[in-house]
């Protein structure tokens, strides 16, 4: 199990605060129109993993959109955060291919290893943990994403190995 | 490169580049598919750069590492192909690289323990292997062979020649005529002809003038799918061009590309590719010099899978959530701002190209009557040979999954395959030599869709297959009718209770009569076929639903609830990894001895049995 430790979590929440400073330079690339909206929240969130509140305003203000409208779009699409994401992504995923070859146990069994519930963060801010529907790797089914990287033919204990590293 | 201001000069261009490549130059082409990525295919491509910068070759046999897309044979990656002697390596890992560099390039020596081997017989090349035989590529030509961050590559492949062809002897009214006559039917699912939807589309123009779209829609959401994830990282030219000539036909200046961002690298390759086609005015202003401009956009999906459908997306392009509207006015009439837009799936757009190049009535001629062409398939589940295949229309299932497909691996049964995904339906292997074409797919309850095939086995469970794109499904509604956002939810609670042994029989009349109300009340087509997977596998296995219900028994040892985990003494050697891994410490037992599971301690979470090397845990 992976232990949290209470200052550790409030560094990391710092330091991922103060990232988000300079968001104009992501805005300078996007016309301010309606249309631009999803692309402009997704660079945001590209670079601060997630999108804070304050951010969401800058963002409606130079594309023109009401707030409430954003929030619509960004509790729409499954993939928008508005909370701070751990330091390593891992993603399950839950695809046809990969449930038929057990994807759900590896899902189940990560919630026990890391003490979190799916689409959660660890206290630590270690990690979070998301399922998606298919990055395309069906062949080397069932497949989990450590970031950018590609874990296929896995099972259980090849992925705690490998999360046990980072 | 300098910027092509004319046809001619395209033509001279390819001339000079495919020059180049016949000069006989070594080519190491190292497949970077996702498949192959995901089993360290990106590590043996880095290890030939290092091997040879090392190595110093002379020119003349110093190869050029061309990291290609998709070749399709996924299940036997890391794959990697040498040019000129078309040598095909499988399951290569970043240690054979200096061998192969050493024997192969240096002396031409064949190392047979990397070539790929079936039933005792050995092939060197990709073409003599079955699984390669049967295919015929039309949208993936250039998958694989090309690298798709270098458009000269492209171009010496014949990239862009049927824009030429399109802009310098044909009228917008031929090329539409030409894609009619090809009796193309769109790839994503639903299979309108196309030559008819760029018709529609020009004619609700002429009597709204204004401006018109061209958009592509890549937001391959069915899970078990990736053929267009392929097209758009191994070809993303082949698309681009697609979607000119289209632009040539209606007049549109902008053309819009949505692809869902769970493929990074696909955004990636067509940005880069887009890019590469605007600096040598292959798109953008003046394109060849030919005084039409038009400009395509990239437009990541944010992770729902409703935008997959035409009026969603064109929502979500727009900046706004993606809710289906109902389509009493078609979307070649009013799409994108209220325009006419020609929404075409990636593999119906890297099909154009070829219908131009070699005319309508050749493509014709391929496939059967009422579906033509090939089509592309992801060929995924207990298969043996998984990965990507391109057939002609019309061939059986049975030769896809047992000849291409090479069967079902290990002591398995063939039991069925769902194709469409989500929509799809299940067909089991009684009907396994139905034809694979629109219609005939469609009469047994299945759609073609876009292209998964998931081969099932006698160890998967078809009620717990039916609930699980069920459970999707109801994840993914988008909530804006209520047949589809109540009734999924009330029907998941029917299968819910099915996998755990509950309900009764009267329940599947009921499950029933909900699934027909979901079909016709449903706003859009998602939600309108959200019930065919649960309807096709009752009707092809209700003895199955009946066990669980009745028996209260799951006969493939699927469904949690009903299902017991036993370690078989006589395979058991008492290793002790079970026991120790085990989250409820329900495995007892001596080293070296036979273990034992406490059953009522067991919370089935299938652990053991996924970790066991001595495949000792048994389900029953």
């Amino acid at each position: 199990m992976f232990r949290h430790n209470a200052t550790d979590s409030k560094e990391r929440i710092l330091y991922v605060k103060k990232q988000t400073t300079d968001i104009d330079s992501i805005m300078e690339k996007y016309p301010g129109e309606p249309q631009y909206l999803i692309s402009l929240l997704q660079d945001v969130q590209a670079q601060y993993s997630y999108i804070s509140e304050e951010n969401i305003r800058f963002i409606c203000d130079h594309v023109g959109v009401p707030v409430t409208k954003a929030w619509s779009v960004l509790t729409f699409y499954r993939s928008f955060n508005i909370e701070p994401r751990g330091e390593h992504l891992v993603r399950v995923c839950c695809g046809t291919a990969c449930h038929l070859k057990g994807a759900e146990r590896i899902a189940e069994d990560l919630e026990r290893h890391l003490c979190v519930q799916r689409e959660h963060t660890t206290e630590d801010m270690h990690f979070t943990l998301e399922t998606i529907n298919c990055p395309g790797a069906c062949a080397v089914a069932p497949v989990v994403m450590v970031d950018d990287d590609y874990l296929g033919a896995t099972n259980q204990a090849d992925v705690r190995n490998y999360l046990k590293k980072l | 490169m300098e910027r092509i201001t004319s046809i001619q000069q395209l033509e001279l261009l390819k001339n000079s580049l495919q020059k180049a490549k016949e000069s006989g130059r070594n080519v190491v082409r190292v497949c970077l598919g996702p498949g192959c990525r995901a089993q360290g295919a990106d590590k043996v491509a880095a290890a030939f750069r290092d091997t040879v910068r090392q190595q110093g070759l002379p020119v003349k046999i110093e190869p050029l590492i061309k990291e290609t897309g998709c070749h399709g044979f996924c299940k036997e990656g890391p794959l990697v192909t040498l040019v000129p002697s078309g040598l095909f390596y499988s399951r290569v890992k970043p240690e054979d690289v200096e061998e192969i560099v050493e024997k192969t390039i240096k002396k031409q020596e064949v190392i047979s323990r990397l070539l790929y081997s079936e039933n005792g017989t050995s092939y060197r090349t990709a073409n003599e292997i079955p699984f390669y035989k049967r295919q015929m590529k039309l949208a993936s030509r250039n998958v694989g062979d090309i690298d798709p961050l270098n458009i000269e590559d492209a171009i010496a492949n014949d990239a862009y020649q049927a824009a030429a062809k399109a802009f310098s002897s044909m009228s917008p009214d031929q090329v539409i005529k030409e894609v009619e006559i090809s009796g193309l039917r769109g790839r994503g699912g639903a299979g309108f002809p196309t030559g008819r939807k760029w018709r529609s589309a020009s004619n609700a123009v002429k009597k709204r003038p204004g401006p018109v779209y061209v958009v592509c829609n890549g937001d391959e959401g069915d899970p078990g799918a990736f053929m267009d994830c392929a097209i758009m990282e191994g070809d993303p030219h082949s698309v681009i061009e697609g979607m000119i000539i289209a632009a040539y036909a209606l007049d549109a200046r902008q053309g819009f590309i949505y692809v869902r961002e769970e493929y990074p690298f696909a955004i990636r390759n067509l940005t880069i590719a887009m890019d590469q086609a605007r600096s040598v005015g292959l798109l953008g202003k003046n394109i060849m010099g030919s005084g039409f401009d038009f400009d395509i956009r990239i437009n990541r999906g944010a992770g729902a899978y409703v935008c997959g459908e035409s009026t969603a997306l064109f929502l979500s392009i727009e900046g706004k959530p993606g809710e289906p509207r109902a389509k009493y006015i078609r979307s070649v009439e009013r799409g994108l701002w209220d325009r006419p837009t020609v929404l075409n799936n990636v593999e119906t757009w890297a099909n154009i190209p070829v219908i131009i190049e070699k005319g309508g009535e050749w493509f014709s001629k391929i496939g059967v009557p009422g579906s033509t062409g090939t089509k592309a398939f992801s060929l995924v589940g207990k298969v043996k040979n998984v990965g990507l295949v391109e057939v002609p229309m019309g061939v059986p299932l049975s030769t896809i999954v047992e000849e291409i497909g090479g069967g079902i691996p290990g002591k398995g049964a063939f039991k069925a395959v769902q194709t469409g995904g989500p929509s799809g339906g299940c067909i089991p292997y009684k009907l396994k030599d139905v034809s694979v074409d629109y219609d005939s797919l469609t009469k047994i309850g299945s759609i073609m869709g876009s292209g998964g095939m998931i081969v099932m086995d006698d160890k998967d469970c078809v009620v717990d297959v039916a609930r699980y794109f069920l459970r999707f499904l109801e994840e993914e509604s988008c909530g804006k009718c209520l047949p589809c956002r109540l009734g999924l939810e009330a029907m998941l609670e029917f299968l819910d209770n099915f996998t755990q042994g509950k309900g009764s029989l009267e329940d599947i009349e009921e499950l029933k009569s909900l699934a027909k109300a979901v079909q016709d009340g449903a706003l859009c087509a998602l939600g309108g076929s959200a019930p065919n997977p649960m309807l096709t596998t009752l009707e092809y296995f209700r003895e199955e639903y009946e066990a669980h219900i009745v028996d209260k028994r799951c006969p493939a040892g699927v469904c949690k609830a009903l299902i017991t985990y036993h370690i078989d003494p006589e395979a058991c050697t008492g290793c002790g990894l079970c026991a120790g891994i085990c989250p409820q410490s329900c495995i007892t037992g001596e080293e070296k001895s036979p273990h034992k599971i406490v059953q009522n301690a067991c919370n089935r979470c299938g652990l053991c049995m996924d970790l066991c090397k001595f495949s000792a845990i048994t389900v029953s």
